[in-house]
């Protein structure tokens, strides 16, 4: 770790404003907000990151970690923790895949510290971008290679890589925001603005060091779950190599509008199989208006992959990610849900 | 001399919460990393980033800038400071034999090229990540060149290390039913809970170190070697160590550039490895490779058991593990057939982690008892029944005992082995296949000289001293209870001290030995005491005069003799002099060999190895026993593997401490599950790198992969290996396991994992 300044917002505007400053991205800015610290600390502490400035936000938490639900959805503020939405009421019932990707992340101590916002924002587990000593990272380095493409990359992405990165996005929750048509509340000097949540993280493509759309300073406030017939028959399907704590290899997010076994309509995400959270519209497509069969679920899960890409350590992970997505297509149409 | 006869009875074997377990729980015990001395500086470390090479040059220039900085050790100024400890194996005490700091030369990723010495930890921190290193890198060989490896041998360190009887391959090649299968286990490391840390401080020309340490005799004496100071200069601290596990056994090469550093600086420096760090700090099990071949007749009787094996050790030592000792004696077979090979590669050097041989060793081969079993359609129990032995099927010495049978019996029926239907995959539960496998576990009970010193109050209270170690494992219970047993007083009564080398020597807590070592060390200085007390009362004017002293014992702060007279502790204490009375004893195995009876204690008192292992003790083999039971569910679909269940039995002669001993094996069958499921150090063959070095990316299973366990205590008998029959069981339960589970998971999906971890892409 390196010597930084450290501060206290004192207000949202204020922190936003002495937060922008010029740098080729937010994540990269040698200003950034230090919420839940769960990432950013840790990688500062490996020298991943190297902020001359941190801009606590903390302070900020009685208005920015609302959560509430009316008739329009669920609003939930950047700065709840992940374990206080997790457990609440309104969540639990109305959207239930919500609640159930947050409990399966991380640990309970994580989960207690970490906010919504710094969630959304975790940063990629590879372990060469994790360990300085490993020249050759695109997102650390711009422009230096990537030294997981020939290596080991077992826990790397199949889904929206390039040639210059192939680190998996690592949450759980964003999965749950990116097929439920959530929606982000953004602050920044230049004014606020709302965006879907599909349009905040950016693929890799050449440019791997560039996360997010955010720019500097720009700060999440809020996230906005619109209501939809499908929220009530959600699950998270989580696999992983241990029971635990512990990253998904692959998982899925189904909300199911079923009608007489008829998918009135669904919506479909992936995990721990992308370089981003990862909405399937293929495997949406080819249910829409079908019976919700094994036959069915094989057939979405074929579209959901077939544009994957394999690196050989990852050589499994289609077949896997086809196996979970089938998995939790069957459960969700098994579920019983209260009208 | 028979010290059991004598005892008070009741203590030894009485299940006792652990005694230090207060001190723990409320963060009283002070473990080594937790000592803070005034004026402390602190040190971080700077490693390599090639595997093979020589450093060019460094630039200090920013590192030196930095704020709090007081010295960088490189070669350049340390060069010739540290002088050379031979590797353990070879008659030393270093873990490795590169000598820290010693030139440019780069042996291995992740070796100590610089350490940073400041005011605080933070700027060492900053200060280390701004040295800049620039080394010529050469290419490096990773460990095995090929799945099938065509190795370079290396002399071999132990005799007798590839036991061979009759003719293997003519037996195999006529056999009824014939296995020939491969199998491998990954590099793994220990990854102890406290890291590699070390304190050094100097009080004029005596050393003072504290680091967790499992052998403190080996730590002072080797450190000694390395200063060039003499080992009464040295004074090596850990009295508690948070987990070791093999890897706090050899000197590493930090502790003499702490020590070089504090002198430098007259002032306390303390280092901190960060888990990073401590993959190539300290040591590891490295990656094995085996050829089992297992020739039987149609009942069953194996008539063939050929396994070679190869193992993976650095450019500079030629460290083995040769299980083959044990696999080749494990069952009755006329014909056996076994060798070891070493490949050398540019990695550190590996060293024992916990069952070093067995553990990989006895997955192969319980695994292909398992294959074997299937093939001939026999319960996987029944066959190790019908290839039990009294003897070694080498030699035909007889095992001092041997309760596998009865194991296999008692975790059977607890397990409810019975109902499993043999089919795989017959037995689905839902969406979950379900799988029943065994396995055996075995240990050598080896023993070692030990000195212990126990000094009896007139109170009633006594101190027992000793420069053993609790690594965790309950040994300040077992050897309390030892001493409160022999005096004849409560377990309160008893203060233990171990871990300081200015105590009576001990030897290093590995092997399994320390329980067995000790506690007869402790009993018989307890004897001592007794036997001068009632000596004495005998021939006094007292309440004793005129009885047997062989038959006086000491019962609740009193001498009583066998005719029932008793005499107050305090009125047969007076009669020596004043105070306490301290008894000391200089135990010698009773199956050590002619050289360690006579040189065992001059050996001990340098750090130098002598432990009687237990293929060597004498005119028998002792080992312990126990037979291992799991139950794995795998996803029909997404193919998680997950363990439910597990049952051990152990047999391990006289249980001192049943509470601590029940832990030792609770955490040895999680260790197992972790070793067959979870850990695996991945390294980047490009470049001979580790690449998961975290807790994060290295596995273990968490608390809820671990449900239920199951210990059963299995009672024996055995007057042969020791006088007090204690047989050692601290790396007994986690071996076998990792078979155990891959045998469930054939069971549960007609899928034979030979590569260990079993990981979700093998089932898919």
């Amino acid at each position: 770790m390196r010597p930084f300044a450290y501060e206290r917002a004192g207000d949202l505007v204020s922190a936003v404003t002495a937060a922008t400053i010029e740098a080729d991205s937010q994540i990269r800015a040698p200003i950034q907000f230090l919420a839940g610290g769960t990432t950013l600390l840790d990688l500062m502490k490996i020298d991943v990151m190297r902020p001359e400035r941190l801009i606590d936000i903390n302070p900020l938490e009685k208005s920015l970690s609302e959560i509430s639900f009316d008739r329009s959805g669920l609003r939930l503020g950047a700065l709840a923790r992940m374990s206080a939405v997790a457990h609440h009421p309104d969540v639990e019932r109305e959207y239930p895949v919500i609640s159930q990707a947050l409990k399966l992340g991380a640990s309970a101590q994580l989960r207690n510290m970490a906010t919504l916002g710094g969630n959304v924002l975790q940063r990629t587990r590879c372990p060469y971008f994790r360990d300085v000593s490993w020249h050759a990272c695109n997102k650390r380095d711009p422009g230096s290679g990537c030294s997981a493409r020939q290596g080991l990359n077992r826990n790397h992405a199949v889904l929206g890589t390039s040639d210059h990165c192939i680190a998996a996005y690592p949450g759980d929750f964003a999965q749950a925001l990116i097929a439920l048509d959530a929606t982000v509340s953004i602050a920044g000097s230049k004014g606020d603005r709302r965006i879907p949540f599909s349009d905040l993280h950016r693929l890799p493509a050449d440019t791997p060091h560039i996360e997010t759309t955010l720019s500097p300073g720009e700060l999440i406030t809020e996230f906005h779950f619109p209501a939809r017939p499908w929220a009530r028959r959600s699950l998270y399907l989580k696999v992983r190599d241990r029971e635990s704590y512990e990253f998904a290899v692959a998982s899925a997010v189904v909300a199911l509008d079923l009608a007489d076994g008829v998918v009135r309509d669904i919506r479909i995400a992936l995990g721990g199989v992308a370089t981003v959270p990862w909405r399937s519209l293929a495997a949406e497509d080819a249910l829409r208006g079908k019976p919700l069969d094994e036959s069915r679920a094989g057939m979405a899960a074929e579209a959901a992959f077939a544009t994957a890409k394999t690196f050989g350590g990852n050589d499994f992970k289609p077949e896997l990610g086809r196996a979970t997505l089938v998995r939790a297509l069957l459960a969700v149409a098994m579920l019983e849900v209260r009208s | 001399m028979n010290v059991s006869a004598r005892a008070e009875g009741g203590m030894i074997g009485r299940p006792t919460p652990r005694i230090d377990g207060r001190l723990k729980v409320t963060g009283a015990a002070r473990y080594p990393s937790d000592v803070i001395l005034e004026d402390t500086a602190y040190a971080f470390l700077v490693m390599s980033t090639i595997a093979r090479g020589r450093i060019k040059e460094f630039d200090l220039t920013e590192a030196q800038a930095v704020d709090g900085v007081l010295d960088i050790l490189t070669y350049e100024n340390t060069k010739g400071k540290v002088r050379k400890s031979r590797y353990f194996m070879r008659g030393g005490y270093a873990a490795s034999s590169v000598v820290p700091l010693e030139s440019p030369k780069i042996w291995h990723d992740g070796q100590i090229v610089a350490m940073v010495v400041a005011e605080t930890y933070e700027a060492a921190r900053e200060a280390a990540y701004k040295v800049r290193v620039e080394s010529s890198a050469r290419e490096a060989a990773p460990g095995f060149d090929e799945r099938r490896p065509q190795p370079r041998q290396t002399p071999h360190i132990f005799a007798g290390s590839e036991p061979q009887v009759g003719d293997a391959e003519t037996a195999f090649q006529d056999s009824d039913v014939q296995i020939d299968a491969y199998y491998t286990t990954p590099t793994q490391h220990h990854n102890a809970i406290e890291l590699y840390t070390t304190t050094c401080v100097w009080s004029g020309d005596q050393l003072t170190v504290h680091e967790p340490s499992q052998y403190v005799h080996g730590l002072k004496n080797g450190l000694a070697k390395q200063l060039g100071i003499k080992p009464e200069k040295v004074r090596a601290v850990s009295p508690f160590i948070g987990g070791a596990f093999g890897a706090k056994a050899a000197l590493t090469s930090r502790t003499a550039l702490v020590a070089i550093a504090a002198k430098r600086l007259n002032r306390p420096v303390k280092l901190v490895a960060t888990r990073q760090q401590g993959f190539t700090v300290s040591t590891y099990r490295a990656e094995t490779q085996h050829h089992i071949k297992l020739g039987a007749d149609r009942s069953g009787r194996l008539m063939s058991l050929s396994h070679e094996g190869w193992e993976v050790s650095s450019r500079s030592d030629d460290y083995k593990v040769a299980g083959t000792e044990t696999t080749a004696l494990l069952y009755a077979c006329p014909n056996v057939f076994t060798r070891v090979n070493i490949v050398h590669a540019d990695r550190s050097t590996p060293g024992f982690m916990r069952s070093p041989a067995e553990v990989p060793y006895v997955f192969a081969l319980e695994s292909a008892m398992d294959e074997l079993a299937a093939a001939l359609s026999m319960d996987p129990v029944e066959l190790r029944r019908i290839n039990d032995t009294r003897v070694s099927p080498i030699d035909q010495k007889p095992f001092s005992s041997r309760s596998l049978r009865t194991c296999y019996d008692r975790a059977a029926e607890a397990f409810g082995w019975s109902k499993r239907n043999p089919v795989p995959g017959s037995m689905q539960d839902g969406e979950w296949l379900v799988g029943w496998g065994c396995a055996t576990a075995c240990y050598p009970t080896n023993v070692a000289p030990a000195e212990a010193r126990v000094t009896l109050a007139p109170n009633g209270t006594a101190r027992v001293q000793t420069a053993g170690h609790d690594l965790g494992t309950g040994a300040y219970t077992a050897i309390a209870l030892t001493a409160a047993e022999f005096l004849g007083v409560s377990l309160e009564s008893i203060n233990v001290e171990l871990g300081d080398s200015t105590l009576p020597p001990a030897p290093v807590a590995g092997g399994s030995n320390a329980t067995a070592s000790i506690c007869n060390a402790v009993a018989q200085a307890c004897e001592d005491i007794r036997d001068r007390l009632a000596r004495a009362a005998v021939q006094s004017g007292g309440a004793l005069r005129g009885a047997d002293a062989t038959s006086i014992r000491l019962s609740r702060g009193a001498l009583v003799s066998a005719d029932g007279r008793s005499e107050e502790l305090k009125e047969s204490l007076s009669r020596l002099g004043f105070g306490p009375i301290e008894g000391f004893s200089k135990y010698v195995p009773e199956v050590a060999s002619l050289p360690i009876r006579i040189m065992g204690h001059t050996l001990l008192s340098r750090g130098l190895p002598v432990m009687t292992i237990g293929t060597s003790a004498g005119d028998h083999v002792q080992y312990a026993f126990g037979a291992e039971f799991v139950e794995v569910r795998v996803h029909e679909r997404t193919r998680e593997i997950r363990v439910p269940r597990l049952v051990g039995a152990f047999a391990a002669g006289r249980i001192v401490s049943p509470t601590t001993a029940r832990s030792q094996l609770l955490g040895a069958l999680i260790w197992g599950v972790a070793s067959a499921l979870h850990e695996e150090t991945e390294i980047d063959e490009r470049v001979t790198r580790y690449v998961n070095k975290d807790l994060a990316d290295y596995m273990i299973p968490v608390n809820a992969d671990i449900r239920d366990v199951e210990v059963i205590l299995v009672p024996e008998e055995d007057h042969k290996v020791n006088a007090l029959g204690i047989k050692g069981l601290g790396e007994l339960g986690n071996v076998g396991t990792n078979a155990a589970i891959a045998n469930a998971v054939y069971h549960a999906t007609g899928r034979r994992i030979r590569d260990l971890p079993i990981r979700i892409e093998d089932l898919l």
